[in-house]
């Protein structure tokens, strides 16, 4: 196999049609397992012992929380790739993560609250876990308003992989900060090198969830890839091709 | 059925987590498909044929 089979798809009018099938699949396979998770988080794990039926806010909170650095360092990664090779698709595909990361993030942190109140007697505390969440919320709408202000793509795909790259350094921070400070904030109760600290039930709702949210947001990124597609190479003759352009 | 929606007296806090999770999802899709239409719209104006039938003061 030679490098160009894989430079091939980095022409959007290649990737265009690609995503254009994936994203039924990864869309429904979402619904699918949302709905699967969605039960198993309200109706089949059993009530916590010490937390009631607070808790079950996690099959929500833990997935969101996840997804929200994950797509950071993805779409990090995506940034790094243009600023190396100068590939268009890269900068789009960090441009169309930006919105569903920070809507992750939100997530996170609304529910976070709505479980904080009634574990910790408040919304939200200054602690090293939630501001550091807070900043990468602040981090993603950023990488928008910066998009936003500039008005040359390129120029702003340039000064968005830049700030990307720059701001990934609080993932680690995120992700250490109830090992490294004394926080409100619990430490996980899942890793990868212990076993989970909950019951069965509670852990296979999570992992669904978390399934579910992953490709939520890859559908959601291949379709605003694909919207951007189409408002950056407008006039391109392959744009001017495609059926859903060319019938009224 | 009731004890279900009251959730041992966190219904405000689980059902708010879940409820707002599930608005915000469906905004960004919903944005995301009105996005797409605009996107759509303004690819057709800017296609070859409706560019030569604007400069000639067709449209």
């Amino acid at each position: 196999m030679t490098s160009s089979n894989w430079f091939r798809y980095s022409s959007p009018a290649t990737f265009y049609p690609v995503a254009g099938r994936m994203i039924p699949w990864f869309g429904w396979s979402a619904a699918v397992l949302a709905a699967i998770g969605v039960w198993i988080g309200l109706a089949i794990a059993p009530t916590d012992f010490q937390q009631g039926d607070a808790y079950r806010i996690i099959f929500i909170h833990v997935a969101s929380a996840w997804m929200s650095m994950f797509i950071y360092i993805v779409m990090a990664m995506w940034s790094a790739l243009f600023l190396g090779f100068n590939t268009r698709l890269s900068a789009m595909m960090a441009q169309a993560m930006a919105p569903t990361g920070a809507l992750m993030t939100f997530i996170a942190l609304l529910t976070g609250s709505l479980w904080g109140k009634p574990t910790w007697g408040t919304y939200w505390a200054w602690d090293a876990r939630m501001t550091s969440e807070l900043i990468l919320l602040f981090l993603y709408l950023g990488v928008i308003a910066l998009r936003n202000a500039i008005d040359d793509p390129r120029r702003a795909d340039r000064a968005c992989a830049v700030l990307s790259l720059v701001g990934a350094i609080n993932v680690p921070i995120i992700y250490f900060s109830v090992k490294w400070w004394n926080t409100l904030h619990q430490g996980s109760s899942v890793s990868l090198t212990a076993a989970p600290k909950m019951a069965m039930t509670m852990l296979t709702g999570m992992l669904i969830m978390a399934l579910a949210a992953w490709f939520y947001a890859i559908a959601a990124t291949l379709f605003r890839v694909r919207v951007i597609m189409l408002e950056r190479e407008r006039g391109a003759a392959w744009v001017g091709e495609l059926q859903e352009v060319k019938s009224r | 059925m009731s004890e279900f929606f009251a959730m041992g007296g966190y219904g405000f806090y689980v059902w708010g987590s879940f409820g707002a999770t599930a608005l915000v999802v469906a905004v960004e899709m919903l944005s995301l498909r009105a996005r797409r239409r605009r996107a759509l719209e303004e690819a057709r104006l800017a296609t070859p044929d409706n560019l030569t039938a604007a400069t000639q003061g067709v449209l």
